[in-house]
């Protein structure tokens, strides 16, 4: 019950007051954390400067040539040291295959994340703060939602686009496939946890004091409303950050996701495992090690995030 | 005394280290307490209070610690025991009540179960035995047919049983001290007196030694044998509650008993209590004549009737359904009517679910009546609501909400909050204007200037109900709602806001709505009341008549329930409003 006296007082300034804030204080305390973001962070600059980070362009055919392919990583007996993890069934640096896949998973994760994310944060907006009937139609629509898996979603957008577009069997339009139907598969996450924070803000007097100004109820949910249920959907969101980069691995891993030509972490995965029983292990284990320490990373830090704003964990 | 000696704090001393430094919650204070004997503790939130009864009981929480002094139970020193002999010493030897009753249950058990288990594990007792035990303690307590009650679960007894059930808990392994925190807090004034009755009489029967833990000089008043008085994490003073309470040796002591609401007169303003809070004191002055807070249309100033309920009533939908057949309600109001004069300070007082806050809601626009009509200035507020086109009238109305931590948005700086209705009823040419209009506000209501620039969390329960009130000034309203606005107050910023409210009403020309629990608040701030229960308003009377000459028999037992300062002169029938 009793409140802190401050003994050094909170310095000014925006800056100066992150670094002293108590969030950041648990994120410089907790090594774990620390690690994985910095981690997160170095796959983030990896994927971003591929084009100059990698040793090999893997999209430039004159640079591939199929004696190279199936060469063991540079250490072991057989090994060239031009490829340092060794190369795939096409003779493509193995390095260099993750540096630009990791950059789709990235790209997929994120746009996914974003779009789910919007959606929901709508939905559960509109059914937290209307509630009645319009509340009861949209939580139901989320749980059937809930009961279809990923995949099953993805073959059916799969399947709609390219009865839509038939013929262009473009990158674009494999990545969009993807991205969107990661995004209707994880939506009613968010509208759950924004309609449950809603109906609590909802009832909290400051929500009261603006309806009596006499704000119309559009106003309030914007900018009452949204900012106070934001914590929570950041939560989410970095967990889902891993969850949607595991689903794109297995959907191109099942040839739904992005073709093998531009192969994401997910193709370069699945084209290893046809050859994991040849004896070339490596190409199926790297860009898996690669793709596990990212999820682990981020869901590390989407953890730590979630403990520091739950106050309920604490 | 020394014979009879239970329990014994030495230069107590508990710390809470972190981040920035160790906090004293608790500096040193010495405390005794007999057999037999009521002590109480008072003091306002932050002093330290139920930190003592914590540390006593071994409950502090980390990183709370003990940093220094010494307790002693029975003549057995207890601060230094390690975990396992100090749960023997909690079951057998301490007891306590805590101040939520819904809280301190658990849902699953029943209450058997609950006092039967505590029992076999301190009591050298089979299970028979303390079924027949557990029957007999709910006989004590006063739980009417306890042989079926005792059967059932916590949510089957209302909030003053389960209390009685708290202290049955408390009292079930035949402790020889027992720590009461705050145990009348959450309950209503009828039902704070049964248990204070109950604690007192339990007492005197067991001979036990009871710490009475509360910020209610009321209930020191009238349960106490001696007290002490907390500010700060120290006792200022300590000694025989007639004698700290009549003739007060310490200045905080003055003030905080100064600050109590008096039920039997009606003083011009409270005394000013400038001990206690450092955000309180000088107000800035604005000219009204000249200044925006000042500028009324003339169709604004009005007399006459303000603004009038017309039979209305409000059923909350408990049970939804398809079928209007199998759809319930709950009936909040039931057909109330009462009007406002202009300039006037119009009270509703009653316990809590009579419908006062329900009033006041369907007045402020949050809710919308089942039935009746709601006119402001003879216009049909539900009408137009209806139609949507409320703005006007709207502006008007505002209203100062109850629990300061809650009405004011976390993500919002001060000014902001602030400035938003003034900007959105267009009250204002610009955003820098209504920045000057907002600082100007925010040093009337006792702030400074530069207090907008902050985030509510930095400001303190009563600073931030400053806010509050500068918020609903924002619109220039002339009806003001306030709904409990001081209920989670300290008793001495209590006086201060009320003091401001007063001020402000007075200066401009204010109609008020004002809401409270509280009789002797009532009594101070409104000309007149009315009182409700159970939805329906039972009487309307002035002030000075409904204290004086209760008519109906509920205004009567509240009046003879409220806790009284007097209550220790009453033998010595000095009490002017005695029952």
């Amino acid at each position: 019950m009793a409140e802190v006296r401050r003994v050094r007082a909170a310095p000014r300034g925006w800056l100066a007051r992150t670094l002293d804030s108590d969030v950041f204080y648990s994120f410089y305390t907790s090594p774990v954390t620390v690690l994985a973001a910095l981690i997160t962070l170095a796959f983030f600059l990896v994927a971003i400067f591929a084009h100059w980070i990698a040793p090999h362009d893997t999209f430039d055919l004159a640079n591939i040539s199929i004696m190279d392919s199936e060469l063991p990583p540079a250490w072991l007996e057989g090994g060239d040291e031009r490829f340092l993890l060794g190369t795939d069934d096409q003779g493509r640096d193995l390095l260099s295959a993750i540096m630009f896949g990791l950059r789709l998973s990235l790209l997929v994760g994120f746009a996914s994340v974003l779009l789910s994310a919007f959606i929901g944060v709508a939905v559960g907006l509109l059914s937290g703060y209307a509630g009645g009937t319009l509340d009861d139609v949209l939580m139901r629509i989320a749980d059937v939602q809930l009961s279809f898996p990923a995949i099953l979603i993805a073959l059916l957008v799969d399947g709609i686009t390219k009865g839509l577009f038939p013929g262009e069997a473009s990158e674009l339009l494999a990545i969009f496939v993807v991205v969107l139907s990661i995004a209707i598969s994880t939506w009613p996450q968010y509208a759950r946890t924004v309609r449950a924070s809603t109906m609590v803000e909802k009832s909290k007097e400051y929500i009261q004091a603006v309806q009596v100004i006499g704000l119309p109820s559009w106003m309030i949910v914007l900018r009452h409303v949204l900012p106070n249920v934001l914590g929570p959907v950041l939560v989410i969101a970095t967990i889902n950050l891993a969850i949607a980069i595991i689903i794109e691995a297995t959907l191109s891993f099942l040839g739904v996701g992005i073709p093998p030509t531009q192969p994401s972490l997910g193709t370069l995965i699945r084209i290893g495992n046809n050859y994991l029983f040849s004896g070339f292990w490596w190409i199926t284990f790297f860009p898996a090690l690669a793709l596990a320490v990212l999820v682990l990373a981020v869901n590390m830090l989407g953890d730590w995030l979630r403990d520091v704003l739950n106050p309920k964990l604490r | 005394m020394a014979t009879q000696e239970l329990l014994h704090l030495k230069k107590l001393r508990v710390e809470f280290p972190s981040r920035r430094g160790a906090f004293v919650a608790v500096s040193g204070i010495d405390l005794d307490v007999a057999r037999g004997e009521i002590h109480g503790l008072v003091g306002e939130s932050g002093a330290g209070k139920s930190t003592v009864g914590n540390a006593i009981m071994g409950l502090l929480e980390p990183p709370g610690r003990i940093t220094g002094g010494e307790i002693w139970l029975d003549g057995a020193r207890i601060d230094a025991v390690d975990a396992a002999a100090m749960r023997r010493l909690r079951g057998r030897k301490v007891g306590m009540i805590f101040q939520d009753p819904l809280t301190s249950l658990n849902p699953l058990l029943t209450v058997e179960e609950q006092l039967v288990e505590t029992m076999m594990l301190h009591l050298d007792l089979d299970e028979t035995a303390a079924q027949r035990q557990a029957v007999e303690l709910l006989t004590q307590v006063g739980i009417p047919r306890p042989a079926e009650r005792v059967k059932q679960y916590p949510h089957q007894f209302s909030g003053g049983m389960r209390q009685r059930v708290v202290i049955a808990l408390a009292l079930c392994s035949n402790p020889d001290l027992i720590i009461a925190d705050e145990p009348t807090t959450a309950l209503d004034v009828s039902i704070q007196s049964q248990i204070l009755e109950l604690i007192k009489s339990l007492c005197r029967e067991r001979d036990l030694g009871v710490i009475l833990i509360t910020h209610d000089i009321g209930v020191i008043a009238e349960t106490t044998d001696r007290v002490a008085v907390m500010y700060r994490g120290r006792v200022v003073e300590c000694g025989e509650t007639a004698q700290v309470l009549h003739e007060p040796a310490h200045e905080y002591t003055r003030a905080l008993i100064s600050a109590v609401p008096r039920p039997d007169m009606r003083l011009p303003r409270f005394p000013m209590v400038s001990y206690i809070e450092e955000g309180g004191g000088v107000q800035g002055q604005i000219d009204l004549a000249s200044h925006w807070l000042g500028r009324f249309d003339a169709s604004e100033r009005h007399s006459g009737e303000v603004a009038r309920i017309d039979s209305v009533s409000m059923h909350f939908t408990l049970r939804r359904s398809i079928i209007p057949k199998r759809r319930t309600y709950f009936t909040a109001l039931d057909k109330v009517s009462f009007s406002v004069a202009a300039g006037e300070v119009f009270g509703l007082v009653g316990e809590s679910g009579s419908g006062k806050s329900t009033v006041a809601r369907i007045i402020a626009g949050i809710y919308n009546p089942s039935d009746g009509r709601v006119l402001y200035r003879g216009t049909d507020l539900t009408a137009e609501r209806r139609a949507g086109s409320r703005r006007s009238h709207q502006r008007h109305i505002q209203m100062i909400l109850q629990d300061p931590y809650s009405s004011l948005n976390p993500r919002m700086r001060v000014r902001n909050i602030i400035a938003e209705p003034m900007l959105f009823h267009r009250l204002v040419a610009s955003r820098a204007e209504a920045h000057e209009v907002v600082d100007d506000l925010l040093e009337h209501v006792g702030l400074g200037r530069d207090a907008g620039q902050k985030f509510p969390h930095e400001f303190s329960g009563g600073q931030r109900q400053r806010i509050s009130i500068a918020r609903a000034l924002a619109t220039r309203p002339r009806l003001l709602i306030c709904d409990e606005p001081t209920s989670a107050l300290d008793v001495s910023i209590q006086a201060q806001i009320l003091n401001l409210l007063k001020d402000l009403q007075e200066e401009l020309e204010l109609t008020m709505l004002f809401i409270s629990h509280d009789l002797p608040v009532i009594r101070q701030m409104c000309d007149r009341v009315g009182v409700m229960q159970g939805g329906r308003l039972l009487e309307i009377a002035s002030t000075e008549q409904l204290f004086e000459q209760p008519e109906h028999a509920h205004t009567r037992e509240l009046m003879r329930l409220m806790p009284r300062l007097d209550a220790l002169a009453r033998p010595r029938a000095v009490g002017p409003a005695g029952a």
